[in-house]
């Protein structure tokens, strides 16, 4: 079992001061499918070894489990940690492989052979243990590196970082589905990184987003998709992404170049409290073309893209670039159109951060 | 489809075969033709059979300069690969020491062979040599031109400094082109640090350590130059090895017969020796039978 609690952590690489990962707060709890997305270079990896103890960071406490663990080495944590790259020692069978952890721990080799034997029917390894690791195929790599992890009695997290990256994409599907059932039957916690968003949502119960070093939100796929707390969640997730405006404030109406838009009820006040550039956030699947006379706003129609079940619509409004999703069988005519922006899913952003 | 017939693609190859023919086999079979004849002169020569292949194959001096080879080429694997292998462990992975370190290594393989005799002769010359005096002034007799085994230590001393960086080179590289992960999963597993020698350094690094086997021991075993130079073979026979008897042979006793069927034993030696410790290595460790 394992609660992870970072404390006011950061970490630099100690190049011209800049931080990779800036000072942040964070629990994973105990048991939780968690992903942590991003892009290339925003951290993730970063945060990963820390949580493992590949790396020390410069400032703030790991704990798990309510005990400081910032200064342990890798291998007196109960935390395994799956590369990018299938990582197997080529020399040995696969059951050497998978008892590899747990032979350097001093177990008594019976209790290895059940482990072993254990963890390889788990992974649907068995029919291959006397065979050479070095022979087989990178999903099968990948499995050995994730068993090697899961060997361990004590193992309380699991941390993966990219670990589909260098598996075809047929493989991919079953090896994540793989992953889930394993988590569901041993509900340990899964720390699971990647920059693909549909990776990240179809695993994760909590997804954590991170952007340039920090982490921007962290809630269910579908918080991120309806209440994005930051405008980098709004277009890093979803395809297309969020439609941001450039916009002021007029009360609970927001004024995009002379075109008034609807807002939900108080967000002009809230949004008052705060300074900063100000933003007007709706995802393409929230806009809808206006039918028979629904308060809405005019636009031109700049493209249309017909993606099989769904169309995606790009239009001009006031010379601000709009794309609003069309379901499959609704057509879309002529060069003008009037565009309906739901209350509810018109969302302020002050300084790049959501006005709830 | 047909096949279209034109060989016309044959003409550019030619100059690779007038080459290696020029380089490779002619010379060689130069040498086939001298070890099966007797030479006088230009217009004298009597064919002769495998008598020279006998006569050398029952030549004991032969067999003295052939087991001091063996032992020679054997130490020198020995000493240099392990050496080698812990050189490049101790190295520094990167930053300026590591540029620092590649230099140094590299100086002994930059210096010409036959300086390379030269400065350990004056290196280890019992009266004016660093060396040479060093030891002689703690108490123990040292003189490679009068004793057989100060002969062959000073030999051997002077091999592995001269050879042993080009291991370390290859070792070095090899283990740079080890992934962070494998490391990182090692710290994980909890591996100790022979572990990680063992199960990641050693396998990852058996390409460039056949080469290296491979290298050193062909080298080594043709060594002329270096102890040529610093002994001239003796004293007495015991620094000969088979270069240096070959060359005594053919250039200071004008024996072509016997030199020329000898070199080709010579090479067959080398040639399955080489075969030999490549397709072990290719072997080792991956399971393959």
């Amino acid at each position: 079992m394992a609660r992870i609690e970072l404390r006011n952590l950061a970490h630099s690489y100690g190049r011209n001061g800049t931080y990779a990962l800036k000072p942040l707060d964070l629990t994973w709890e105990d048991g939780g499918a968690y992903a942590l997305l991003g892009p290339s270079g925003c951290g993730k990896t970063t945060m990963l070894n820390v949580i493992s103890g590949l790396l020390r960071p410069s400032q703030g406490q790991v704990v798990i489990d309510g005990r400081d663990a910032t200064g342990l080495e890798p291998r007196a944590r109960n935390i395994a940690q799956v590369f990018q790259f299938p990582v197997i020692y080529d020399t040995m069978t696969v059951f050497d492989n998978l008892a590899f952890p747990l032979r350097n721990r001093g177990v008594a080799e019976s209790e290895v052979g059940t482990r072993v034997n254990e963890i390889a029917d788990m992974l649907d390894l068995g029919q291959d243990l006397r065979r050479r690791a070095s022979g087989l195929t990178a999903d099968a790599k990948q499995k050995i590196s994730l068993g090697r992890g899961l060997v361990r009695t004590d193992v309380a997290a699991v941390l993966f970082d990219e670990p589909l990256t260098v598996i075809n994409p047929h493989m991919k599907f079953l090896l994540r589905r793989k992953l889930k059932q394993v988590h569901e039957r041993l509900g340990i916690t899964f720390i699971y990184v990647t920059h693909d968003q549909n990776e990240a949502l179809t695993f994760a119960d909590q997804v954590v987003v991170m952007h340039d070093g920090s982490v921007v939100q962290q809630g269910s796929p579908r918080d991120l998709f309806e209440r994005p707390a930051h405008t980098f969640v709004g277009y890093f997730i979803g395809s297309p992404g969020m439609n941001l405006l450039p916009c002021r404030l007029d009360g609970d109406t927001a004024l995009v170049e002379g075109s008034r838009i609807q807002l939900a009820p108080g967000v002009g006040a809230r949004a008052a409290q705060r300074s900063g550039p100000v933003r007007l956030g709706v995802r393409p699947e929230f806009l809808r073309l206006a039918r028979n006379g629904e308060p809405s706003i005019g636009a031109e129609i700049a493209a249309v893209e017909d993606l099989g079940n769904y169309s995606v619509v790009t239009v001009k409004l006031d010379g601000h670039v709009l794309r609003i999703k069309v379901p499959e069988g609704e057509t879309v005519e002529g060069t003008t159109c009037q565009v309906v922006f739901p209350p509810e899913h018109t969302k302020i952003y002050v300084d790049e951060r959501l006005v709830e | 489809m047909d096949k279209t017939h034109d060989n016309k693609a044959w003409f550019l190859v030619i100059p690779v075969f007038v080459i290696v023919a020029f380089s490779a086999i002619i010379p060689l079979m130069t040498v086939v033709n001298y070890s099966l004849q007797d030479i006088f002169g230009p217009n004298e020569r009597y064919f002769v059979g495998t008598e020279w292949f006998r006569e050398v194959l029952n030549d004991s001096r032969l067999h003295g300069a052939l087991y001091r080879q063996l032992l020679f080429s054997g130490l020198v694997l020995l000493i240099e690969v392990p050496l080698g292998v812990a050189i490049a462990l101790a190295m520094p992975p990167r930053g300026w020491t590591a540029s620092l370190c590649l230099v140094l290594l590299a100086i002994p393989l930059l210096i010409p062979w036959n300086v390379i005799g030269t400065i350990w002769i004056i290196f280890t010359r019992p009266d004016i040599g660093l060396l040479g005096r060093t030891i002689n002034g703690l108490g123990i007799p040292f003189d490679h031109t009068a004793a057989p085994l100060d002969a062959w230590v000073t030999v051997m001393l002077m091999e592995v400094w001269h050879w042993t960086p080009l291991v370390a080179l290859l070792a070095y590289a090899g283990l740079r082109a080890i992934p962070e992960a494998y490391y990182q999963a090692a710290r994980i597993d909890g591996a100790s640090a022979w572990a990680v020698f063992k199960y990641i350094q050693l396998p990852k690094m058996r390409g460039v350590l056949t080469i290296a086997i491979l290298l050193r021991f062909m080298d080594s075993f043709l060594i002329y130059a270096e102890p040529f130079v610093l002994t001239g073979g003796g004293p007495g026979n015991s620094t000969t090895f088979l270069s240096i008897y070959l060359v005594k042979q053919a250039v200071g006793q004008f024996d072509l017969g016997p030199a020329a069927a000898f070199s080709i034993i010579y090479f067959l030696i080398v040639l399955l020796f080489s075969w030999v410790f490549y397709q072990v290595l290719q072997r080792v460790g991956t399971g393959d039978k």
